[in-house]
């Protein structure tokens, strides 16, 4: 009755660009020039609309706001995999995958204004509404990959969470489910080191998060986040797998979270300037910027009117943002059920009385 | 078989609600713990794997968070999924996505996603159980908006409720009373029919006093109407059957009418269901009113494991005293 070994796991790690901008020749995947344009232009202007939501924020023209600062290159490499038929199911710092997915700037701006019409995405995007209660989200990952591969619809659920939600029931019973069932789904972890204030380190003992992936018979991978190759690489290869049948990927995307958790924290007070710094150095723009400038892809031409236009852009935003007239006070009744109950009309009824006085 | 019916018993008619409405849309999926193979644990989805295969009625691991969760995928995206809760006692672990999603999908989109969904629930005591089986857990989900709660007292109700509550636009929580899962059969009709959600029905009629309940205590309602008829009191008992929507026309014409009321049920007393209807008896009824509201109700304690659980559970001689305190007011 020997004591025997029953399982075994290896977890890969995956990284092409470095931090001057060279690639792996041999990881490096077969990408048009104009696509990975596209990608430095989308991380751009993405950190551009994060950038203005803060300055709003300052003045008191925004609510509170997460910023995606140095997480541009997970979201763009991962909107810009996803198919219009995939569908995306976000936590709450997901700002540039819903808008590369086609939500509009202004609309995600709204909702973070505190404007309940910044929930009302288009019809014809298949996204589902900002998750705050944080981890809860990956549950309706595995729900969405049942609901695709039940119809025989050959697309992806792509659900994303941050460290912190690793820790929460709700990712290991999504994905329990998923593994169970094979369902089309992606769970990418947006690896940002910090939640709020308490650091990966506190959240868990596993040297990773991808290897969680193990317990739950999924495939799981680390890639280097600010890596928008291996980002690519990694998202690319997980939507094939969930779109053909071939059941769930967890993706871990180590990252960091260069901005506060939001704009009512302060890092300063649990972390140092060098750590900070430290990953700065590792920022997915310039990364890109370097690689695109040393092809020939890019200049400072280039660039500026890149700047432009993304100036350009996010004042849109602004102004369309702050062109919506204000909410009738139906805003807050009308969306509870089908068909509105008598008792929610008498309360609105008597909210309308008091307020028109 | 239009025009056909069976004596059948609650679970019974439960079961076939399922089967007739998977017949007729096949968006209808049936999940939960034990709801395949097994049938479900008091075999309320008995047979419905055989007829439908296991991707309409998929067994799924031990986790309430993840049925309900799976479900508002599920829902959101266009199935109509009926999760079965095995006790609701249970559904603890499930309220996170409960109350912040399935609660919260239409007016989080703005009526763009809707969250289409049933959650089944046997409830109540009275079947000497261990810890955590015999929970009454109602008031929790009418102090949350965007859930309709629907509690059916007899067979044919349940039929026509369950129907009603898979073709609903809004998440449903459906209570079952598993006490009078078996207790009776009645005459259920074959086809596929609807009880509409919010409204109450008059289960007994009566002049002198309104007994007003839901679910098992339904039927404690009407055995102390027996007593009291014998008695010379004439009470009328009213089921009210939805929650929410509540029926208040029903239950505060009929308090209109007697002038006197007792409500029963058997969650804790305080802040229970009962309460609200105390006060919308008092908002709409109170100059009508010949004596105090009395309620008759579970305590404010867990509840008891099965030895002392007849001391708990609301019963026909409380429900008998209280109406006749209104009575001798």
């Amino acid at each position: 009755m020997p004591r025997t070994t029953v399982y075994e796991a290896v977890t890969q790690r995956l990284e092409i660009l470095d931090i001057e901008g060279r690639v792996d020749a041999e990881l490096m995947p077969e990408l048009d020039p104009n696509r990975i344009i596209e990608f430095y232009r989308n991380m751009v202007l993405m950190r551009a609309f994060d950038n203005k939501a803060l300055k709003l924020q300052r003045q008191g023209r925004m609510g509170t706001w997460p910023p995606i600062q140095g997480q541009e290159a997970i979201q763009v490499a991962t909107a810009m995999a996803m198919e219009d038929s995939d569908w995306l199911i976000p936590a709450f710092r997901e700002q540039a995958v819903m808008v590369l997915r086609g939500i509009p700037g202004h609309t995600i701006y709204a909702y973070w204004a505190g404007d309940e019409r910044g929930s009302a995405f288009p019809d014809d995007v298949r996204c589902f509404p900002i998750a705050v209660p944080v981890g809860s989200q990956w549950q309706h990952g595995a729900g969405v990959g049942l609901s695709l591969k039940l119809r025989g619809e050959q697309a992806a659920a792509v659900v994303f969470g941050g460290d912190g939600s690793t820790s929460e029931g709700d990712f290991h019973e999504g994905l329990n489910a998923a593994g169970v069932f094979k369902t089309n789904t992606v769970f990418v972890i947006q690896n940002n080191q910090w939640a709020i204030s308490v650091p990966l380190s506190k959240q868990t003992a596993s040297e990773t998060l991808a290897q969680k992936a193990h317990a739950y018979g999924v495939p799981g991978i680390q890639v280097d986040g600010n890596d928008i190759f291996a980002v690519h690489v990694a998202v690319t290869e997980a939507l094939e797998r969930a779109r053909t049948g071939g059941g769930p990927t967890l993706i871990e995307a180590v990252t960091y979270r260069l901005g506060d958790h939001t704009t009512a924290d302060d890092a300063s007070r649990y972390r140092s300037d060098e750590e900070v710094e430290h990953w700065r150095g590792k920022d997915p723009i310039p990364r890109l910027r370097k690689y695109v400038e040393a092809n020939g892809l890019w200049d400072e031409e280039r660039e500026k009117s890149l700047d432009d236009e993304a100036r350009e852009w996010v004042d849109a935003q602004v102004e369309a943002l702050e062109a919506m007239p204000p909410q009738p006070l139906e805003a807050i009744f009308e969306y509870m059920y089908d068909e509105m109950p008598p008792h929610l009309e008498e309360q609105m009824a008597a909210l309308k009385a008091e307020v028109d006085g | 078989m239009s025009g056909q019916a069976q004596r059948l018993t609650i679970a019974q008619a439960v079961r076939d609600a399922m089967r007739d409405e998977m017949r007729l849309d096949p968006t209808v999926l049936v999940l939960g713990e034990d709801v395949g193979i097994d049938g479900g644990v008091f075999r309320a989805t008995d047979g419905l794997i055989e007829e439908f295969g296991p991707e309409r009625v998929i067994d799924t691991p031990l986790a309430e968070s993840g049925i309900i969760g799976l479900s508002v995928g599920l829902a959101a995206t266009g199935f109509r999924p009926v999760a079965e809760m095995q006790f609701m006692g249970f559904v603890y672990p499930a309220i996170n996505q409960l109350f912040s999603h399935a609660a919260r999908m239409r007016n989080r989109t703005r009526g763009r996603m809707t969250t289409p969904m049933v959650v089944r629930m046997p409830y109540g005591g009275g079947i000497h159980p261990p810890e955590h089986h015999s929970e009454s857990y109602e008031s929790l989900f009418l102090n949350t908006p965007g859930f309709k709660v629907v509690v059916p007292s007899n067979p044919y109700d349940a039929k026509g409720l369950l129907i009603s509550a898979m073709r609903s636009n809004d998440p449903v929580l459906f209570m079952e009373p598993k006490r009078i899962y078996r207790a009776f059969r009645e005459e259920v009709p074959d086809e596929a029919y609807t009880v509409p959600l919010g409204s109450a029905s008059i289960a007994h009629t009566g002049e002198d006093v309104s007994l007003i309940a839901w679910g098992s205590m339904t039927r404690v309602c009407h055995d102390a109407a027996e007593v009291l008829a014998v008695q010379g009191i004439s009470a009328e008992v009213v089921d009210l059957r939805s929650l929410n929507p509540l029926d208040r026309d029903t239950f505060i014409g009929s308090v209109v009418k007697t002038g006197r009321a007792v409500v029963v049920h058997e969650a804790p007393k305080t802040n229970g269901f009962g309460a609200e209807i105390v006060a919308q008896i008092n908002e709409h009824a109170l100059m009508h009113l010949e004596a105090p509201v009395q309620r008759v109700c579970g305590f404010d304690t867990v509840f008891p494991l099965a030895h002392l659980e007849k001391l708990y559970l609301p019963n026909r001689d409380r429900v008998v005293a209280a109406a006749k305190q209104t009575m001798e007011y």
